[in-house]
């Protein structure tokens, strides 16, 4: 870890001196009026749906270093590599970026908007899952960042509201050294896998295991629409005893208590690497028939504190240096296409990209309602 | 926070006439506002918002649904879940506490073993959360040492998905239980006189006589009172029980976490706060109880 930021932040500094010169070319007479007045520059960033509104990207990164800290929520340094992210951001611009709640679920991002509005310590920026995103609009206020020509129209608002920024794709993640080569579901009932098995969280409550549950309901055959052969599936794992019910977390996994664990392709690319160091290999895979697939979303807080590092976040995020940061821990950006034709892609970094046969799947908002409900309804009762 | 300062000002402008003339009773009210304004913020006004929370729904519109559904079948058998594990572990930590409470009440109370016990068990009446659970699942979990031993010497081990389970939390939750018995209950025993001992058998009773009519009845009350009190500690635990079990709802703190996170369903915010009414109005009944039960033990320790 400690290698590679360096290249990358050099990759990163010379990338933004191009970007700021284009920004500056496109629009030179206003970057002189930007230095003036940090108030100016705040209250006139708190609306800006560009940088362009704001006089070229060199205002925006002027205004926001002025406003000199930037409030991000739910963003833990072992999640989608956000570590570097954050530590990348900082020393490019000098912004202090403070880590409010790591742990936060998406809900609770939008309850911390709301409670701490008006202050100092309410969140700029949110990343959230799909039905959060769709129910909390109000919540957003619009922006473009220089590449939103470059998002397919598919994945994002019309007006900037918010934006898709990265997804990855469920997979199994287990202990090899211990278990050998897995290779499907069912050889989880086996009694060496006694107690190891987890969701990330409870399905009828979190956004990773929801998707957990649908990749192993999709694997056994079953849809979108029906959920019974994952329930089946489920009661089966816990009737051979192999479930662990507790909560996964970096040290149950380095423990040995957690050996199997289902959760997004991104977040066991820091398992691997952790794991690596202890001499053991954390390898995963995608059971088949079971691609699932959903993109997080990127909004700023119409209310942001520092409306301004707010936007030059976003502008990050979507830079090449963002999108490869995510790339290296391996999820796969919104941008990744169109990196992928202009050659900007680090291709050491693509290397940590899952391996993908079939076409992920991703629920509709309809589709996500039913099958909560029913899990609600059922899965307490089937791990019981 | 920003209206203290300006509320001080004016209040020591108007307190300080009445003050050089009635000194005694200004101070003395003085002296509780700390306690009240303590009492205020931390107790009254959640409350209150707690009550108010369970019929707003999360637009700010007057609803039911929270409290309908904290009153489904469910969300009932949750209650019960919790109740039972409270009842349970407090049951067997006040009954095992006493004892252990009653050994140490024999021994003089400056001795160096009665001060080394006592302070070990009041460390360990606090060690609770996330370190307690972990320290189970280092010792008796699926990697833990004491199975990786049990099962290397003897060939088998506990299961350590029991954990997990209503049986797992209530098995964790009594090493708390028994030392905060000890801690709580071992005042009472000292009251016990030994004059009355000896009164009994100058009467002519027996050891029975003693416990049954004399000691029995005078410890009811505080046993009783010390019962409801870690009733009510394991009833509001969670930290412990959401590290060994995540991904399954069973006892109502957890079902107020989960109501509150969840990711795929915003609208259960009544639903959270009518279950935490249901909380409050648990302990209230528990309090009740227990300053009842106080009122009759302090009759005995005048």
């Amino acid at each position: 870890m400690k290698k590679s930021p360096l290249a990358l932040v050099a990759a990163a500094a010379v990338l933004g001196l191009t970007l700021s010169g284009c920004g500056g070319s496109a629009t030179p007479a206003s970057t002189g009026s930007a230095g003036g007045g940090a108030a100016a520059g705040a209250s006139k960033a708190k609306t800006a749906t560009s940088a362009a509104d704001l006089g070229g990207m060199d205002a925006l990164v002027a205004a926001a270093k002025a406003e000199g800290t930037i409030n991000v929520i739910a963003l833990p340094d072992d999640w989608a590599n956000y570590g570097q992210i954050k530590k990348d951001f900082a020393a490019k611009y000098g912004i202090k970026v403070n880590s409010i709640l790591p742990d936060a679920s998406s809900k609770e991002e939008i309850d911390a908007a709301e409670k701490n509005k008006g202050t100092a310590n309410a969140p700029d920026v949110f990343d959230l899952g799909t039905a959060v995103t769709m129910a909390s609009t109000k919540y957003f206020a619009p922006y473009k960042v220089a590449q939103w020509d470059k998002i397919p129209a598919g994945n994002k608002e019309s007006t900037g509201l918010w934006v898709n920024d990265y997804t990855g794709i469920m997979s199994v993640g287990y202990n090899a050294t211990k278990f050998g080569e897995i290779t499907s579901l069912d050889q989880l009932t086996d009694p060496k896998f006694k107690g190891q098995v987890a969701f990330n969280g409870k399905p009828a409550e979190a956004g990773a295991a929801f998707n957990g549950f649908l990749m192993v309901n999709n694997a056994n055959g079953g849809t979108l629409d029906n959920l019974q052969p994952g329930l089946d599936w489920v009661k089966k794992m816990k009737q051979a005893g192999s479930l662990n019910l507790a909560d996964v977390t970096a040290g149950t996994i380095d423990a040995g208590t957690h050996g199997v664990v289902f959760d997004w392709s991104y977040n066991q690319v820091s398992t691997i690497a952790r794991l690596k160091a202890k001499g053991v290999d954390w390898k995963t895979f995608v059971p088949k028939g079971g691609e699932i697939a959903s993109y997080y979303n990127q909004a700023i807080n119409v209310d942001a504190p520092h409306p301004a590092a707010a936007r030059l976040f976003q502008e990050y995020l979507y830079s090449d240096a963002g999108q490869n940061a995510w790339i290296k821990g391996g999820a796969s950006p919104i941008l990744y296409e169109s990196m992928k034709a202009a050659g900007t892609i680090d291709a050491a970094s693509a290397a940590n990209l899952p391996k993908v046969d079939g076409t992920p799947k991703t629920p509709t908002s309809d589709q996500s309602k039913a099958a909560n409900d029913f899990l609600k309804k059922n899965w307490d009762a089937a791990v019981a | 926070m920003s209206v203290a300062p300006s509320v001080t000002p004016t209040h020591s402008r108007d307190a300080a006439p009445a003050a050089s003339r009635r000194r005694g009773p200004w101070l003395s009210v003085a002296g509780t506002v700390p306690f009240f304004a303590y009492t205020a913020i931390f107790l009254v006004l959640p409350t209150l918002l707690v009550v108010v929370g369970a019929f707003r729904s999360r637009e700010g519109v007057f609803t039911l649904n929270g409290i309908t559904q904290a009153l489904s079948e469910r969300t009932i058998g949750i209650f019960i879940n919790s109740l039972v594990v409270s009842a349970v572990t407090a049951l067997i930590g006040a009954v095992a506490g006493a004892l252990i409470a009653y050994a140490l009440a024999t021994a003089p109370s400056g001795s160096l073993m009665r001060r080394t016990f006592t302070a070990f068990m009041s460390v360990v009446a606090q060690f609770g959360g996330v370190m307690l659970a972990f320290a189970f699942i280092a010792t008796i979990g699926i990697n833990g040492m004491v199975t990786r031993l049990m099962t290397q010497t003897v060939g088998f081990s506990l299961d350590p998905a029991m954990l997990s389970t209503l049986f797992g939390v209530g098995v964790v939750y009594i090493y708390f239980q028994i030392p905060l018995m000890v801690i709580v209950f071992l005042p009472a025993l000292d009251g016990l006189k030994p004059q009355w001992r000896e009164a009994t058998a100058n009467l002519g009773g027996t050891g029975v006589t003693y416990w049954t009519r004399v000691a029995g009845p005078i410890l009811l009350p505080s046993f009783l009172g010390s019962y409801l009190l870690l009733f009510a500690n394991s009833f509001s635990a969670f930290a412990t029980a959401a590290a060994l079990i995540s991904q399954q709802t069973i006892i109502v703190p957890m079902e107020i976490e989960s109501a509150l996170r969840n990711e795929n369903d915003l609208g259960m915010d009544a639903y959270a706060q009518a279950l935490a009414l249901g909380m409050i109005i648990v302990v209230a009944l528990v309090m009740w109880g227990y300053a009842v039960l106080g009122r009759r033990a302090s009759r005995w320790q005048a």
